[in-house]
């Protein structure tokens, strides 16, 4: 095989699990909104929505492990490992790049904390997983900056549907923060449901002793 | 009862009944000086031995032995902090805010030893902000800081009125900056505390008497009091004719002596505070104010409190008043306690009102089960507690109320219960 | 020495893992938060605890050890 046919498909290769990472991750955000608000997956049990979460994660950091390797590999333009890690330092499109070095920065940070997380404490975990919602842009336009193969076709639906997915999720995120009732307002809502409640029950209860 | 002793050489003034009152004798600094002298600083640790030798066990409500959480805190290794807990948040107790009036010098005195004894060198006074109180306690702190006596740094810190505000986590936490909420107990309070460093919180009653052991010794302390509970206590009694007085007693007085129930008959007593106990007068006259006489009774000595019900008020009446505040003042942090305790209140309500549906009496058993043992801090527990007694005290009264009719001739509110349900943050800062 | 489950009552939100992950010694509340047994976590169900610990997604779990 000629040189050019080996960097040409290592290209190839960074592209498609490029593509791959961004679906898989566009899942991981979804189903990690999906655990937070206590939703359920017809017919899986709890711990499988968890377990999902997880597992898909860590799929999709192996698949951007070999998009970011492949492309430091090919020789056809020059990317540096360092500049996976350091953003803009690249000489290859120093700006979309960067932009997929500080995604990539951030997802280490969550997936490190993740992998040792009964072993922090509870508000750092947090924390730091609230810092996928800051990677997950990022690494969006990143993807569609760097290359031309998500600006149309097919693949230009499947990156729509991920945001779609994406944005419905989030929305659905927003709405559970707002509308959740504030600490410190707990335990007054409590009385009044509790009130409302029994002040239900007696009517229904007197309404049955009527008939 | 209490037997003859002799006067500790500081201790002139108490001349009453076995060398009573001890602590509750109004003295400005001066005076103060004159009866006790400066703090007896000895060097670390020589004070926990004395206490351990007298025996004081907490006077904020657990009764947990003042040596054992001493010598916790020494022994962290690190850098200690001590937290005088003057924030009695018992709506019918008024002990310690009496204690802090009158003698405020012991208790600082006891917070300073204390300090010395854990080897802090900062310590706070946590206080709900009562007209006047505030300015008192800073005062007499100036005044102590004129006379070079105190060697830890004191600073004052205001208590939200909420009822949990003087538990011993929530204490930490406002302390802290934060609300006054209690906080999972992992890693303990003597290990990670104010600023996470170890800290020691003890009831400034605790402290007054630390104050006085550290002079008088453990023998004297021993004078007055039981074996296992040596020593005098701040008793808040509230008797049938709505007089209330604190009283400074020996443990193990009974409870008829107190509250003058031979004279004064109440339908009802209430031993240890809204966390506590109900017991029928005739239960209640004999028992001493001691935990190992009241403990086969399901009571306890908890707060300090002493209440009896005056005849012709509702006991039930007056028991709904008190659960729908514990309710209330929950810090709707637990699941079971945020999902029990109001619903307990409601169903307490409407048990106490005409023709209750059949299953609410279940209801309300089931949800406390449900409630109790389960929150991060014991108000659930003691919430039950206070509501199963009741319940069982106030039977009779109960079934009359289900066929409409009340015993009572008064509703006038004998126990007193704060209104308002706290709604946002500043309720707990 | 033996293991005890223990829940932190403050962190949980009642997300229900721990109750399918460890039947044997969780069940859930009318208002599903986790009733947790006492008793001690034998070898054989150390696994399944120490998975319900790190799949809480409340973190709201910890095992101690009891002497």
């Amino acid at each position: 095989m000629s040189a050019i046919t080996a960097s040409t498909a290592l290209w190839y290769a960074s592209r498609a699990t490029g593509i791959i990472s961004l679906v898989l991750l566009s899942a991981a955000v979804v189903l990690g909104i999906t655990v937070n608000r206590q939703g359920r997956l017809p017919g899986l049990p709890r711990f499988a929505v968890t377990g999902l979460h997880r597992n898909l994660s860590l799929i999709a950091v192996l698949f951007l492990a070999v998009h970011v390797l492949s492309a430091v590999a090919d020789s056809y333009v020059s990317i540096s490992l360092a500049a996976t890690i350091i953003p803009f330092v690249s000489s290859y499109e120093p700006f979309w790049l960067g932009l997929g070095a500080v995604s990539l920065d951030l997802l280490a940070v969550v997936l490190v904390t993740s992998l040792v997380r009964s072993r922090i404490p509870r508000r750092a975990w947090r924390a730091v997983h609230w810092l996928s919602y800051g990677l997950y842009p990022v690494a969006v336009v990143h993807s569609i900056g760097s290359s031309t193969d998500l600006q149309s076709g097919w693949l230009l639906t499947v990156t729509v549907a991920c945001l779609a997915a994406v944005a419905g999720a989030v929305v659905v995120r927003l709405r559970r923060s707002t509308t959740a009732v504030p600490r410190f307002r707990r335990v007054i809502t409590a009385l009044d449901d509790a009130a409302a409640g029994s002040a239900a029950g007696r009517q229904a209860a007197e309404r049955g002793a009527r008939r | 009862m209490t037997a003859t002793h002799a006067l500790p050489r500081h201790d002139r003034r108490a001349t009453g009944p076995g060398g009573l009152p001890r602590l509750l004798q109004a003295m400005d600094l001066d005076a103060h000086l004159d009866a006790y002298g400066p703090p007896p600083y000895r060097g670390a640790r020589q004070l926990i031995e004395v206490v351990a030798a007298a025996g004081l066990t907490g006077r904020g409500g657990a009764g947990f032995p003042a040596a054992r959480k001493l010598t916790a805190v020494a022994e962290a290794g690190r850098r200690a902090v001590v937290v005088g807990n003057g924030a009695e948040s018992e709506p019918a107790s008024c002990k310690d805010k009496q204690l802090l009036w009158i003698a405020p010098h012991l208790v600082l005195d006891g917070l300073q030893l204390a300090a010395e004894a854990v080897g802090a060198t900062r310590a706070y006074l946590y206080v709900h902000p009562h007209p006047g109180l505030h300015q008192q306690l800073g005062s007499a702190l100036a005044a102590r800081a004129a006379a070079g006596l105190d060697r830890a740094e004191v600073q004052l810190m205001s208590a939200p009125p909420r009822f949990l505000a003087g538990e011993e986590s929530a204490v930490v936490s406002r302390i802290n900056g934060g609300p006054a909420l209690p906080r999972f107990k992992v890693p303990p309070t003597f290990q990670r505390g104010v600023a996470g460093a170890p800290t020691l919180v003890h009831n400034v009653e605790t402290l007054a008497h630390l104050a006085q052991i550290a002079r008088g010794g453990a023998s004297w302390f021993r004078a007055a009091g039981t074996a296992e509970e040596p020593g005098s206590m701040l008793a808040t009694c509230r008797r049938a004719d709505g007089t209330v007085e604190v009283a400074e007693t020996a443990i193990g007085t009974p409870l008829g002596e107190l509250l003058r129930l031979a004279e004064l008959p109440g339908q009802a007593v209430l031993v240890g505070g809204y966390h506590g106990t109900w017991l029928t007068s005739a239960d209640a006259a004999a028992l001493p104010l001691a935990n190992a006489g009241l403990r086969p009774a399901g009571a306890a000595v908890g707060a300090g409190l002493l209440a009896a019900l005056p005849p012709g008020r509702c006991g039930i009446a007056e028991a709904v008043r008190v659960v729908r505040y514990l309710a209330a003042e929950s810090a709707g942090q637990c699941g079971p306690c945020l999902s029990g305790l109001p619903r307990i209140a409601t169903g307490f309500a409407e048990l106490a009102a005409p023709r209750p549906r059949p299953r609410l009496r279940a209801d309300l058993e089931r949800w406390a089960r449900l409630a109790e043992r389960r929150g991060a801090c014991h108000h659930p527990d003691g919430s039950v507690s206070f509501l199963r007694s009741a319940l069982a005290v106030f039977a009779s009264e109960l079934t009359a109320h289900a066929h409409g009719q009340c015993s009572a001739t008064s509703h006038r509110p004998f126990l007193p219960v704060p209104v308002g349900v706290p709604a946002g943050q500043a309720d707990w800062t | 020495m033996n293991q005890q489950l223990r829940v932190n009552p403050i962190a949980c939100t009642s997300h229900g893992l721990c109750a399918e992950l460890l039947p044997e010694r969780v069940s859930l509340d009318e208002w599903d938060y986790p009733i947790i047994s006492s008793e001690p976590i034998p070898p054989g169900l150390r696994k399944a605890a120490r998975r319900a610990v790190t799949d809480c997604p409340a973190l709201a779990l910890l095992l101690t050890e009891r002497r």
